[in-house]
């Protein structure tokens, strides 16, 4: 268990946060930029401290206000990827890969170097200089070195923002792989929705420098009033999915979720390999009847749950289908289509629509 | 231009003078410049004006300073005789001691620059890492100033040959003893068919100076490349 609680104030800037996620797998930090992320991420790391709150992973107090309590940086083992790498210049990749290895204790949990650099395809780099490497290199670098101090949890900080896309999809598959192979607890801090959908099982959402939302990614992600928060984009829902199988002749890949079957554009993953899909709400229409002769290949019986808010011309409707999806509609739609909590309604979603950047598999190599 | 063995001598001495008073100064300068670069404490304006302060004194004054404060008689002078049987006035020692004062702000400015253009989310990535603040100066802090504290050494070598009136103040122009490079060509300029030996010690203080120089730039290089890859 990760309990944070914050407060802080710089400037005109407060921050004053608070949540607890369980330690393992992925918490996303999420929010716009100005909402504290890294601030709060900071404040994990003992890299700026609060003016009152506690800090604790597991049973370690990390910091707290009351007790006086707050460990250096050093002492914290919290493994720390910054934006832009930070890798030290003047060492090799092998060089920064060892750095924190020497302070590491020495039943070190998780990696050898032999692990790590096969793990992260690094054996290629070892003799190189960071000035040398490219975007994506530098960040899987950054990863290594931070695992090589075997720390306790690994804090992420927008590690794929200064990445171009196919670099972005290389390095999150890798993120994936230390989740599912190493399983270090990771804070991993966004503003990028599809990254978050992919990665996180955990999200707290960030506003203002205070806590908006927190809790399983599905829930959420699925939530009708956060996404004037997190902007106006990330609105949709995450389903859990598993490969079903591959339709070949139409290159489409069948996926089950809760409430049926959705088709999405082929995957290249093996049948059985569980997944995150997110659908976003501007991609799902509805319908009071069930709709024939359509080209949309996905339709969901449900019910509706919940209606929005009306923003502009639209309103985002939370339909249950097994799972939780959100549709945005228009306003004039809705009234139109009587929709109340409880109605009965078709969710119908292109299967074209289906973010691809929030599934799909890295398949380039690094240049 | 065979040089006489008297010449050669004043060579040496300049050589050995002004690589001793670096060698001593270094790790001081590099202190002090990480004080001033790092750190805003209560009399750091005066720190900083005595450390600069030999930059623009007169050097003859600096040079009377120290003879007043180390020659055999003064305070510190007396004190290092009785305990340590350390003779500054009038001996290399001491002219060493003279060149490293008078280079000393040179130093400190080249240092100082390059910790503060150095990126300190370096330092705090290596924090993040496990190292205690001890280990990230020598590991990480020292060889990213690397460049600063070459050029601050260079500069205060170059200074320190051609170290003339603190010198001449604290501790004379004993040949062989103190009487390096500088305060030979002078005494030559004083003395009827000198001419000669004046004009070959020019020519070798100039050799000097540009290849410490054009070493300087190499070495700068070399370090350089090491840290951009």
């Amino acid at each position: 268990m990760l309990t944070v609680s914050a407060r802080l104030t710089r400037g005109a800037f407060t921050l004053d946060a608070a949540f607890a996620a369980e330690a393992d797998g992925v918490v996303a930090l999420f929010g716009a930029s100005g909402a504290g992320k890294t601030t709060l991420a900071d404040a994990i790391a003992g890299l700026v401290r609060p003016e009152a709150g506690r800090i604790a992973l597991e049973d370690r107090v990390l910091f707290d206000s009351e007790t006086g309590v707050n460990l250096r940086p050093e002492r914290r083992r919290i493994g720390y990827v910054f934006q832009d790498g930070r890798l030290f210049p003047h060492l090799s990749v092998r060089g920064n890969l060892l750095y924190g290895h020497r302070f590491a204790p020495k039943d070190g949990r998780y990696a050898s170097l032999e692990r790590i650099v096969t793990l992260l395809g690094l054996e290629a780099l070892l003799r190189r200089r960071p000035g040398t490497l490219s975007g994506g290199e530098r960040q899987r670098v950054a990863l290594g070195r931070a695992l090589m101090a075997q720390p306790e949890l690994l804090l992420m900080d927008e590690p794929l923002a200064a990445l171009d896309v196919p670099r972005k999809a290389q390095v999150i598959d890798y993120i994936e792989r230390l989740r599912d192979e190493i399983g270090v607890p990771i804070v991993f801090v966004s503003h990028a929705v599809d990254e978050v959908a992919r990665l996180a099982g955990t999200i707290v959402v960030m506003a203002g420098g205070r806590v908006a939302a927190a809790g399983p990614a599905a829930e959420v992600m699925a939530r009708l009033d956060l996404d004037p928060l997190a902007g106006i984009e990330a609105a949709g829902a995450v389903l859990d999915a598993t490969v079903q199988r591959h339709d070949a002749a139409y290159g489409l890949t069948e996926l089950a979720v809760a409430g049926g079957i959705l088709r999405v554009p082929r995957l290249r993953l093996e049948p059985g390999r569980s997944l995150r899909v997110r659908v976003r709400a501007r991609d799902v229409s509805l319908a009071t009847a069930e709709p024939r002769e359509t080209s949309v290949l996905n339709v969901f019986r449900g019910a509706v749950v919940e209606i929005g808010p009306r923003r502009g011309a639209s309103v985002d409707v939370a339909v249950d289908i097994g799972a939780r999806l959100t549709a945005r509609i228009t306003a004039r739609s809705a009234d139109a289509l009587g929709l109340a909590p409880g109605k009965e309604v078709y969710a119908l979603v292109k299967s074209v629509a289906v973010d691809p950047a929030s599934l799909v598999q890295a398949e380039q190599d690094d240049a | 231009m065979a040089l006489t063995p008297l010449e050669v001598e004043a060579i040496m001495l300049s050589l050995r003078v002004a690589g001793w008073a670096v060698l001593i100064s270094l790790p001081l300068g590099i202190a002090v410049a990480w004080l001033l670069a790092r750190h805003r404490f209560p009399g750091w304006a005066v720190v900083n004006g005595l450390v600069h302060l030999p930059l623009v004194l007169p050097p003859v004054v600096v040079g009377f300073v120290l003879l007043l404060l180390l020659g055999r008689q003064g305070p510190l002078g007396a004190w290092l005789d009785d305990w340590f049987g350390i003779t500054l006035a009038f001996t290399w020692q001491g002219a060493a001691v003279a060149a490293a004062v008078v280079s000393f702000p040179l130093m400190v400015r080249a240092i100082r620059l390059s910790i503060e253009g150095m990126d300190r989310r370096l330092e705090t990535a290596a924090r993040t890492l496990g190292a205690p603040p001890a280990w990230v100066f020598v590991s990480i802090s020292l060889p990213l100033m690397a460049p600063g504290v070459l050029t601050g050494a260079i500069l205060a070598f170059a200074r320190c040959l051609g170290e003339f009136g603190a010198t001449i103040t604290f501790v004379s122009n004993i040949p062989g003893e103190t009487r390096t490079l500088p305060l030979a060509l002078y005494t030559y300029t004083q003395v009827p068919g000198g001419l000669d030996g004046a004009f070959r010690l020019m020519v070798i203080a100039i050799v000097i100076a540009f290849a410490a120089l054009v070493g300087s730039e190499l070495l700068a290089r070399v370090v350089r490349r090491r840290l951009e890859g």
